[in-house]
Order: structure tokens, then sequence, then C-alpha cells
């Protein structure tokens, strides 16, 4: 699950450069058979440059190379690499029926037309679209779509299965629905996976494994439960959701800017605090009792954000706290306003940068 | 930006089109006014000075010469032409194109004209022979009218339809020769064009088409010509604008200095 | 939608009555008494097959030629594309019967290809059916090219990529992908190309001559019927309208579907 696979000669070890005007690409990729990978990172940041770059759609530049299970890929062009894609919208043929786009992969690779047309009804089935094999794909809801695309790719036996955001076209019902499905056929698949996502949760549900790309450089990676609890960036932070800070640790004390936060964990040197929005309270006037993470901050703006509000602080430190709806009532919160806001040692979370 | 350009590109025809719709309904009155001095030009009782002569293709280089000497003749005339097939020239002119003089190259053509009673009396002013033209180097060895009749020749005549190709056919027949063309030609310049290149060993050709071509091609002339004389009447128009000027220039054609010209480039004067 | 605005509809239906008006011209004028007789000439049906003949063959060639060029201008880069591309549309701009020299210059018997083809294979162009087809292909060919080049540039490439992915030899990816994906463009070329190659007089006559079942097409019969007697021009006009026309709407019923 690690990774450790590809060191056995077995999966995809790439070191992905593509240089374009005021763009360097340059990051290095491991996946071993049966894992997924997720590249994940704001728009712009060259994931979809990467994915290319492993299928053979945009050249490498000087020091790229790209193997796959022991072969080099990188001299080869697209259609001789053993690679399947689904794209971002998919791009079935329009003029082609479900059936003939799934079965147009084995066609390119040599089947006889019933053979192809056998592999791609016996897939349509796997993706539960054997009543839509005629069908146009215009005719074809989003998830449809999508399920077909999946199956085109995965028609021709791929050793790497290359996915650009394959949910993001999706409304959020379907999202659902269609984001398990994918996980059990990503399961299935015994080749390695890259999947390109700007969604933390699709990144969370499919991937074993996560790196996160920003300016066409890898800031972090790991297994997304590792990511989540300990992002090592603003982009990441805002990903999961969490307020971040980057210090210098002294025990179990960590000062970021003005600030000195009370943590649990012993560390020493520069370090990371992580906790919730949801973690933070607020308060008119000054509060008494045990010691806590205390400061004086002002509001900076208020916003709905799911069920509850989220409250933009500013002051020592820049932080969202989330709070009910009746607390902004009680507390009569506005912006510009002064306001105390606080944080147990408990539910921070502190690590090594 | 796009956006803002594709509009324009949408929008400047239409304007354009608004803005010549409005001045075309708002302007009848300037529009009149506009056109007047032409119409005044051509319509007042005093003599127009441009004389519209329409003339058959094979007169362009005489015509042109003779325009000239008229114009030096005439200060303040100006003579303007149009050559072209004869035929073509009759139906423009019985369309109602506005012309004072109409030189043919066959009867037949200024017969139209004179049908629909647009011109009396039309005088014959030139004949013109034809001649065999080939390419220079001669590639099919042809020297009379019989050795186009080998299918081994390739042959390029006029279609019957125009002067050139009547004439042809009357030659031929006069001398009992049948000949298998490749090509019927509308005119008698494409004819020539066929020969000078050389996609055609032979063709049949006006006499003066040679002349002008200037060692282009080489003329070959034959005695059943003379079977085939084609006629070129001349005519004033009778609606002229200038019909003074229209008397005049037909006046010149047919004078010695007229045959002159028209006798150096091939012509044959009655 | 609610009703056209008048700064459209106006120059639309002075445009449309423009265009139309002619062939009204034509109708009015026809000699509808003397009509029967004047088609039953053989040389009409001759001239008319000959036309219908050789437009289509020239159809096919410049399908067959054009579609590949257009790809190419469309696909691959390469030096002095743009020259290329302005090259094509030489044949639109110059009259015809240059173009008709011009052709005679390279494929004629004296010409600098044409001489080689007659020496070698003892082939000759002009005054061949063949060379009909050849002139109503040069200047038929840019309407195709331009059509099909710009169906190329409409058509989204990445389903090219998509097909590239699967494993689609760049040939598979045009045969299999592009084409049908560009269809359309291809058929709307294909018509323009082909109404070209119907009415086309210059060229031809000036390369391919003029003989009655060989190489007299349509407006050629039409340019010398013009010289002794107008009223049959109308009559051929009319017939070679009629087919045209006719042929088209069936074509555009058969093959575009119209939304």
């Amino acid at each position: 699950m690690s990774g450790s696979g590809a060191a056995d000669g077995g999966g995809l070890r790439a070191r992905l450069v593509v240089t374009r005007a005021a763009f360097v690409l340059d990051i290095e990729l491991e996946v071993a058979p049966g894992e997924v990978l997720a590249l994940l990172g704001p728009n712009g940041a060259g994931k979809t440059t990467a994915l290319r770059a492993l299928a053979g759609l945009a050249a490498l530049s000087e020091g790229g190379r790209i193997g796959l299970d022991g072969r080099p890929l990188h001299d080869l062009p697209a259609e001789l690499r053993p690679i399947g894609m689904v794209f971002q919208d998919y791009l079935l043929f329009p003029h082609l029926s479900a059936l003939d786009n799934v079965a147009f992969g084995p066609r390119c690779h040599g089947a006889s037309k019933a053979e192809a047309r056998r592999t791609a009804a016996a897939l349509l089935e796997r993706v539960g679209l054997s009543a839509h094999a005629s069908a146009r794909p215009g005719t074809l809801s989003g998830g449809q779509a999508q399920r077909v695309a999946l199956a085109r790719a995965l028609a021709v036996g791929p050793r790497l299965l290359l996915l650009d955001e394959p949910l993001a076209a999706l409304d959020a019902h379907t999202r659902l629905e269609i984001r398990s499905q994918l996980r059990r056929h990503l399961d299935d698949f015994d080749g390695a996976a890259v999947l390109v996502t700007h969604d933390p949760l699709d990144a969370m549900v499919l991937a074993d494994r996560l790196v996160v790309v920003e300016d066409g450089a890898i800031v972090q990676t790991g297994p997304p439960a590792e990511v989540a609890r300990r992002p090592r960036t603003d982009y990441v932070a805002r990903l999961v959701g969490l307020n971040l800070y980057r210090g210098t640790a002294s025990d179990r004390r960590v000062e970021v800017g003005g600030m000195s936060f009370s943590v649990v964990e012993h560390l020493q040197g520069p370090a990371f605090v992580a906790f919730s929005p949801a973690a933070v309270a607020l308060y008119r006037a000054r509060p008494d009792g045990t010691p806590r993470n205390l400061w004086q901050a002002r509001i900076e703006g208020i916003e709905r954000h799911g069920d509850n509000v989220r409250v933009h602080l500013e002051g020592p430190i820049t932080a969202f706290a989330d709070i009910t709806p009746a607390a902004v009532a009680d507390l009569d919160l506005t912006p510009g306003q002064a306001i105390w806001a606080s944080v147990k040692a408990t539910e921070t979370h502190a690590y090594p940068a | 930006m796009f956006r803002r350009l594709s509009r324009w590109a949408v929008a400047a025809p239409v304007v354009l089109a608004l803005a010549t719709g409005l001045s075309g309904c708002g302007s009848g009155e300037p529009a009149a006014t506009a056109s007047s001095p032409t119409s005044a030009s051509t319509t007042a009782p005093a003599e127009a000075t441009t004389l519209n002569v329409f003339a058959a293709a094979s007169l362009t280089g005489t015509f042109t010469e003779l325009g000239k000497a008229f114009e030096a003749a005439h200060p303040g005339a100006s003579v303007r032409f149009n050559f072209g097939s004869s035929a073509t020239l009759a139906q423009q002119i019985t369309q109602g194109a506005p012309a004072d003089v109409f030189a043919a190259a066959s009867p037949a053509t200024m017969k139209t004209v004179t049908d629909a009673s647009l011109a009396a009396s039309p005088v014959t002013f030139v004949r013109n022979k034809l001649e065999i033209a080939v390419p220079p180097d001669n590639p099919a060895k042809v020297d009379a009218l019989s050795d186009l009749a080998d299918p081994k020749v390739k042959v390029a005549l006029c279609a019957a339809q125009v002067p050139c190709g009547a004439a042809a056919v009357k030659a031929l027949d006069a001398a009992g020769v049948t000949v298998k063309p490749v090509t019927l030609e509308q005119d008698v310049k494409a004819t020539l064009t066929k020969v000078q290149l050389g996609e055609v060993d032979a063709a049949l050709v006006y006499k003066t088409d040679v002349l002008a071509s200037q060692g282009k091609v080489t003329g070959i002339a034959f005695p059943e010509a003379d079977k085939a004389v084609n006629d070129y009447p001349i005519a004033p128009l009778s609606n002229a604008s200038a019909p003074g000027l229209a008397q005049q220039f037909v006046d010149l054609v047919l004078s010695q200095q007229g045959r002159d010209v028209l006798g150096k480039a091939g012509f044959e004067t009655p | 939608m609610g009703r056209p605005p008048w700064p459209l509809l106006i120059p639309a239906v002075i445009g449309m009555a423009f265009l139309v008006l002619p062939l009204a011209g034509l109708l009015v004028r026809a000699p509808w008494s003397t009509l029967p007789s004047r088609l039953a000439g053989a040389q009409v049906l001759e001239a008319l097959r000959l036309s219908l003949v050789t437009a289509t063959v020239a159809t096919a060639v410049c399908l067959l030629l054009g579609v590949p060029l257009a790809w190419l201008l469309a696909r691959v880069s390469f030096p002095g594309r743009r020259v290329v591309r302005a090259l094509i549309t030489v044949p639109l701009v110059l009259p015809p019967v240059v173009g008709g020299v011009a052709l005679l210059l390279v494929l004629g018997r004296r010409g600098l290809v044409g001489q080689w083809l007659d020496a070698t294979f003892g082939v000759s162009l002009p005054f061949t059916t063949a060379g009909v087809v050849v002139a109503e292909a040069f200047v038929a060919m840019p309407f195709l090219v331009i059509s099909v080049e710009g169906a190329l540039r409409g058509a989204d490439p990445r389903f090219e990529e998509a097909a590239a992915t699967l494993g689609a030899s760049r040939w598979t990816v045009f045969h299999r992908v592009t084409l049908p994906l560009v269809a359309p463009g291809v058929v709307a070329g294909a018509v323009l190309c082909w109404a070209r190659a119907l009415g086309e007089f210059g060229a031809t006559i000036t390369f391919a001559g003029n003989f009655p079942g060989r190489t007299q097409t349509m407006p050629l019969a039409v340019y010398l019927a013009l010289e002794t007697d107008p009223e049959s021009a109308i009559v051929l006009s009319l017939v070679l309208l009629v087919v045209s026309v006719a042929i088209l709407a069936a074509l555009r019923d058969r093959w575009v579907t119209s939304p």
C-alpha cells in the first residue's frame, strides 16, 4: 500500500518533468499494482498535465521518465502504452453506441468485431449498463456516461488506469452513488491507478495514497487519513477544513507569530499546529477559568457553512471558527467587532514541520 | 474580449446594411440629383461627346487604333469600345445596352439587331478569310486543308454557332474534306490559344488572327477559303445618343484611312 | 423568441430576393410552348449526362485528395502552412479561364507534366472527358478543402486524444473518429464542390475544349446556345437548375438531418 511494490519492478515509477513557458512540473510518482494514487491540488497546479504526460498526450521534458512494470513507457506514443484513461468530460465518441465506444479499444488492439463486442458487453454488464448498450452517448445521463467511460478505459486491459476528475461533471447526488461504485471498480483493478482530483472527499474515498501538488511540485504525500490529520500547507488545511499554523515548538508549547499555543505533544523545533474550526469557542468578554489558548480577535466576516456559521477571525493569527446560528444570535456578532477566541490544548494537534 | 469582438463582427454588417438601407429609403430626391449630370450628358438635346462602339473581338486592334484617330480628329469626343463575341454584343444591344455603333463579325449577328429595328442599312466594311493556323514548328506537317482529315492530326475548329465556325464548315464542305476536330471552341481567340499552346496541331482561324499573333502561329492560306469569306457589317444604331458622331465614326471606318488600317491587319476591304 | 428583429429581417429578405429573382427571370422568359421539342434534342441529354457524371467524379476526386489535404492543414503544423493555405484559395480568385490556361501549361500536351504523361503513358488530358473532370476538380476543390478544414478546426481534438489512449493509430483515429465527427462538414463541402463543378464553364472549355458527348457539359452547351438561340440557352439552364436542385434536395433529406 505504501508504494514499496513499485520498487521491485511492478507498478508505476515515474519522474514527470514538463517545462512550459512560466510553468515547470517536476514530480516523482510511485504506484504499486493494485494501488490507487490521487493527485490532489488546486487548479493550475499541474495535475492534469501530469496525467497527460503519463498517457503520452503531453511530451516529457529533459529528465522525465516513465516506467511501468519495469518497462520504459516514455518513448512510446499514447496508442502503444498499456493505459486506460477516463477523461473529465468522458469524451465518449458521439457517433458510436455505448457498446461500440467500449469495443473501440479492443478493436484497436486487434480483436475481431465480434470479440470486441463480447468484451464490451461484459464490461457494460459489470458497470450495470447492459440495458443501454445501444444508446448513443448523447442520450445517457452523466452517471451513465461516466460508467461507460470507465468501461471503455478498462476494456483494453490496461496496466495503468488514469482518471482525470472522474466525478467532477456529476451533480451531488449522482456523485455520491458513482463514487462508491468507482471505489469498487478500482478495488477490482489489479494495475496501478492514478486519479486526479481537486475534491478532498473523492481523494479520501477513492485513493490509497495522496500526493498533493502545488505549483508543479509535490508538497505533501501520504495515506488520506494522515494527510487529513496533518496538513502541511494552507491549501491542504483548507481542503480538509483545519486551521493550520507553522511555528517553533519547545516542549508542549508552539510559538506562532505573537501567540503561544499549549499543545499535548512534546516537540522541539519547527512544528505545525492544527485545529478544527469547530474547536474554536467565541466570547464577548474575556472568559475566566482553566488556562486555555486564548486570544483577542476581530471579526472579518461571517458566512454560512453547512448547517453552521463560519466566522473569519483576524488578530495575532488568522483563524476560522464554526459556531451554531444560535450562538451567533446570542453573541450578537457583527463584522468589525472585537471578540475573544479560545481553543483547548486537547483539541489541537501538533506535529513536526 | 472575444465576446465583444464577435458581437461587433455580427453588428458591423447589420449597421452597414442599415446605413445603406436608410440612405436608400430616405434619399429618393438626392439620388435623382446625383445621377442627373450623367443622364444630362446622355439625354440632353445637345449631342453627347462619348461614343460607344460595340465591335467584334477580332476588331480589337484595328478599331482601337481608329478610335484614337477619331478622337484626334474630333477634339472633345471620346470613343469607348466594348469588344466581344458578336452574338453577345447583339444581345446586349437588343436588351438596351447604350451603344452608338455596332460592328459585327457576321451578317447573321447584325441581323439580330436590324430585326429589332435598332439599326438600318448596315454596310459591309471588311471581309475576313480563314487560314490554317499551325504552331511555328508545325509538328503534324500540315500544308493543305486535306491534311486536316488525317485522324492523327489534332484539329480545333470554332463551334458552328459562332461566325468562324460557320465559315469553317462552309470551307470544309466546299473542299469536300471531313475533319474530326477534338474541340469546337467558343470563339476564334480560344481556338488560336489552343494552337499557340501546342495542344492542337492545326486550327481554322481568320487570317487577321494569324497576323495579330505576331509569329506565335503560322498561317497557311488555302484556296477553299474564298468560298467561306466572312462579311463584317457596320451600322450606326437608331437610338444612338450621339447619332452625328456615330455616323462620322462609320464614315471613318469606310474611309481610305480606315481601309488602310484594316488592310494592314489582314482584312480584305471590299 | 418573438418576431425576428427587422435589422436582420429586411436585409435577409432583400438578400433572398437578390438570389431568387434572376431565377424567376429565367422562368418567366422560358419558351414553354416549344420546351418539349427543345428538350428532345439528343445533345441536351448527352450534355446533361456528361455534366452529372463529370461533376460527380470530380467531387469524388476532390474528396479523395481534398479531405486529406484539409486534415494536413488542420492537424499537422509544418513550415509554410499559412502559405499553402493561401495558395489553396488561388483557384477561387483566379478567373476560371486563366485556371484553364494554367492547367494547359501544366497538364497540356506540351505542359510541364503533360509532356511527360504523353511521352510515358501516351496520356493526353486536354479534349477528353477526364480533362473535364480535372478542370472541374481544380476549380471546385477549394470549396471542399476550406469547409472540411473549418469542420476539423471546429472539432474537439480531445476526442482524437481519447482514441489514441485506447490504442488507435493516427490512421484509425482519422477514419473511425475524426471523419465521422466532421461528416456534416464533409457533406456540406462535397455539396458545394459538386455544385461548383456542375456549373463550371471557363476552366472546362479552356482546358478540355468543347465537343458534344465528350467534353461539352451543360454550361458549355448553354454558352454556345446563347450565341445563336437565347431561348434554347434558357431551356438548358432551367434543365441544369431543376436537376441540380432536385439532387441536392434529395441528398439533404438523406444525409443532412435538419435540427
